[in-house]
């Protein structure tokens, strides 16, 4: 499935040079319809390996990781080592509008093809460049997979149980988050180009990029000099007394995300809970006849806080996450089920809204189905108009827009340069 | 210098952390940014959410609000007053971008639905922002960002697979749809400046967060697994994880991907044994033997202090981290080196550590200035940027419009 390209970027090019710490970027500039071109090693980028793998069997067109981040790609393959290959690539990078790469600082450098070299042939290029910790500094050489760069943030330290050990999400994270700031980097250095005529370098730390994640910790530690302390799945920091909230509840077939909150809607939320449960007669003796409306979590003691949510725990462990979230809507209370992978793939929310779009895999001979994209645009529609390339999918196609011929990309096969 | 966004205006009806960090990035890079709000019904991170400053709820006083609202203007304005709709169509007609993060409906209602914005402004990039989208059976259904982080699969995959799952900390998923709501924003400015059209983005947060999670569902679809929350192990790599350091509640990281890592590893532990041990020798054989090498590097981190023990273990070239306290990120030295950190003094907080961008521009660095008081740039906004007259502004502020 190919489809035309349409969207608010649909005029421009990209060449993507990135392994996993930069792949979302790409896909994310291919949504809103730029032409995206993954430049790989020769045999493919090597997180083509990276598990869990389509029908469980590792090959390097089955990785799930790799299919869903690099959609809306085109795949050449390219040997940056090779004379002829860097002389491709500084063509390639003439016609480009961005380059986004995620080697380590000084790789494309020493290999004569970095910004500095090739801004000369393209004075307009936007260059991002995706690292764990940023290309300049006194950790720009530290290597950083996901879980180094989530305990590098800080985030790592607030998550988990008080008595346990620091906790990272179970799916990579950071590599996400560098590349969501490298697309935006990438505009912003664009919308400078369009004023001026100028492009510049882009230069994306993963590290810093999950600061914003640490939500009030970072205010809390500015105002007090102390840090909070991680909670398992309650809630610290939003109470003046320190108190802690609980977040998850277990209920029939999983667990449940509600939490007594302050505020308009807060309030409201929890007196619709309160009612709920008195409806069931759920509703302990010692819980009765209060004004619910006025209970504030922010200023409410511990043992208030306990004491509400002991009768709400007994309550939601009855029920189950349908259950809860059809009553929740009904009712304005404020929660959600904790989802796993597939109520998400089978929530009608995402079905009515279209999310899932089927995408038929030449490769697998099969459709997976994709988000059809990050957002809705009234005009420029984003979405996916291809799957991820194979290995040299578009080595024909994308070299004779160079000028090369089905022959010279076959000769150059033949030198190992793609 | 010219600012990448130097003359680009945006206008924020937005509360809490998911529209105003969108805004807080443009305003970095240059946009004029107006945070309206109304002491009728402040923002929410000026009134619900701690920090606040000697532990007092003001709503100047509110950390929180400050750190997602750097370099803005504050202006008030009662958009449930029933003369402020002049007011918001002069406020939109002078907008580049509008960003909301209502709930669906919200703004409609208040007369500043995309539709009649439009009408106002054709060339305007409107960002809505909501939890669940603007559309679908379950487009009313509420809940905070701490909470929406578990309907989009990030608190079931967080925790030890025998254990409940655990929070995320705070509303994370708000962060990932400020991301791109961002992208998405800078895409519609510049297609609104070369094509003269506007563009309206319905930004549904849990549909942003899917994409954090996608390989889980992909699997699910293909191979019918439910991934499960793995503590911090990596169905690839061993050693992978926070190994306990010298101190109380120190840990440092370790992420072992390749042989040559660990056998690197096995030299700074002074035990080159370690990589002859047929146990250990290869990847699949150290995940094999996993909860005894955890145990063995465990036996020797926990008499190691935890960032010299990364900084060794980084010279030589194994992927390794202190787990860093928030307040350690404030001396953390790559982010000084990056100026990540801007303290600034605030009036009421005093001395402020602000958050900017986490990417730099060689040609253009971004800026930050000190977050805005409640309605501070009143005076300055109506009277000289809408260009009210004096008897106009006096008015609005008698009838309590401009509250």
């Amino acid at each position: 499935m190919v489809r035309e390209a349409s969207g608010l970027l649909a005029s421009y090019r990209v060449l993507d040079l990135t392994d996993e710490a930069g792949w979302f970027c790409g896909r994310l500039l291919g949504d809103l319809g730029a032409d995206v071109v993954k430049v790989e090693p020769p045999g493919g980028d090597p997180g083509r390996w990276r598990g869990p793998f389509y029908r469980d069997e590792p090959h390097p067109e089955r990785s799930l990781p790799w299919l869903a981040y690099n959609a809306n790609k085109r795949g050449i393959t390219l040997a940056l080592e090779s004379p002829r290959g860097r002389e491709l690539f500084a063509r390639l990078v003439a016609r480009a509008d961005f380059v986004v790469e995620s080697y380590p600082p000084g790789f494309l450098e020493d290999l004569g093809v970095g910004y500095p070299q090739l801004r000369e042939h393209n004075p307009r290029l936007v260059w991002v460049s995706v690292t764990p910790f940023g290309r300049t500094g006194p950790r720009s050489r530290w290597r950083g997979p996901d879980l180094v760069v989530m305990a590098a943030s800080g985030l790592l330290h607030l998550v988990g149980s008080p008595d346990g050990p620091p906790l990272r999400v179970s799916l990579p994270q950071a590599p996400l988050w560098g590349s969501l700031y490298a697309a935006a980097g990438a505009l912003v250095a664009h919308v400078y180009r369009q004023r001026t005529g100028r492009g510049q370098l882009v230069d994306v730390s993963a590290q810093a990029s999950l600061l914003s994640a640490l939500a009030n910790a970072p205010a809390y530690c500015s105002l007090f000099g102390k840090d909070l302390r991680r909670a398992g799945n309650h809630m610290v920091g939003r109470n003046v007394h320190g108190a802690r909230v609980r977040a998850v509840y277990r209920c029939r077939d999983g667990y449940i995300n509600f939490i007594l909150y302050s505020g308009e809607a807060g309030r409201h939320s929890n007196a619709a809970l309160v009612r709920w449960m008195e409806e069931c007669g759920a509703l302990p003796e010692t819980l009765r006849g209060r004004d619910w409306e006025a209970f504030d979590v922010v200023t409410a003691t511990q043992e208030e806080i306990d004491e509400l949510e002991q009768a709400i725990a007994a309550f939601l462990a009855e029920r189950t996450k349908a259950e809860f979230t059809e009553e929740a809507l009904r009712r304005g209370i404020l929660g959600y089920p904790v989802a796993d992978p597939r109520d998400i793939r089978e929530d009608p929310q995402l079905e009515a809204r279209g999310f899932w779009e089927p995408v038929y895999h030449p490769g697998l001979e099969a459709t997976l189905h994709y988000p059809r994209g990050f957002a809705r645009f009234s005009n420029g529609a984003a979405g996916i108009r291809r799957p991820a390339p194979r290995v040299g999918e578009h080595n024909v196609e994308v070299y004779g827009e160079l000028g090369l011929s089905p022959e010279d990309v076959e000769r150059l096969r033949a030198e190992g340069v793609v | 210098m010219t600012l990448p966004l130097e003359g680009v205006r945006v206008v924020e009806f937005a509360a809490y952390a998911a529209g105003p960090m969108v805004g807080k990035y443009l305003a970095n890079f240059g946009a004029t940014v107006v945070h309206v709000e109304s002491r009728t019904r402040p923002d929410g991170l000026r009134t619900n959410y701690p920090p606040f400053k000697d532990n007092r709820p003001d709503p100047d006083a509110a950390g929180w609000f400050a750190f997602c609202n750097d370099t803005k203007y504050s202006v008030t304005l009662n958009l449930k007053h029933p003369r402020a709709r002049p007011v918001a169509e002069r406020l939109v007609r002078w907008a580049d971008v509008l960003i909301e993060n209502y709930a669906p409906g919200v703004m409609a209602r208040l007369g500043l639905g995309y539709e009649a914005v439009r009408a106002h402004n054709p060339r305007i990039v409107y960002l809505s922002s909501c939890n669940m989208g603007q559309t679908g059976p379950r487009a009313a259904q509420k809940g905070f960002g701490s909470q929406l982080t578990s309907q989009a699969g990030f608190t079931h995959l967080t925790g030890d697979p025998k254990d409940e799952p655990m929070l995320l900390f705070g509303p994370y998923i708000d962060f990932v749809a400020v991301g791109f709501g961002l992208v998405a924003v800078l895409a519609g400015l510049d297609y609104s400046r070369r094509t003269g059209r506007g563009v309206y983005i319905d930004l549904s947060q849990y549909e942003a967060g899917v994409h954090f999670v996608l390989p889980a569902v992909l699997d699910y679809e293909a191979n019918g697994r439910i991934l499960q929350r793995a503590g911090n192990r990596s169905p690839h790599a061993a050693p992978h994880g926070v190994y306990p350091c010298r101190g109380e509640d120190r840990w440092c990281a370790i992420a072992v991907e390749e042989d040559a890592q660990w056998q690197a590893l096995c030299r700074v532990a002074g035990h080159p044994e370690w990589a002859a041990d047929p146990r250990f020798d290869t990847a699949t054989a150290r995940k094999q033997h996993e909860e005894e090498l955890d145990a063995l590097v465990e036996g020797w981190t926990r008499q190691q202090e935890a960032g010299q023990l990364a900084e060794a273990l980084q010279a030589a070239g194994v992927p390794a981290a202190p787990v860093q306290r928030t307040s350690e990120l404030f001396a953390d030295p790559q982010l000084r080196h990056r100026d990540t950190w801007r303290q600034l003094a605030h009036p009421v907080l005093g001395s402020f550590h602000y958050l900017a961008p986490p990417f730099s521009l060689s040609e253009s660095p971004a800026r930050v200035s000190r977050s805005p008081l409640v309605g501070e740039h009143n005076n300055w906004f109506y009277r000289e940027v809408l260009e009210l007259s004096e008897e106009e502004v006096e008015e609005l502020e008698a009838e309590g419009v401009l509250r």
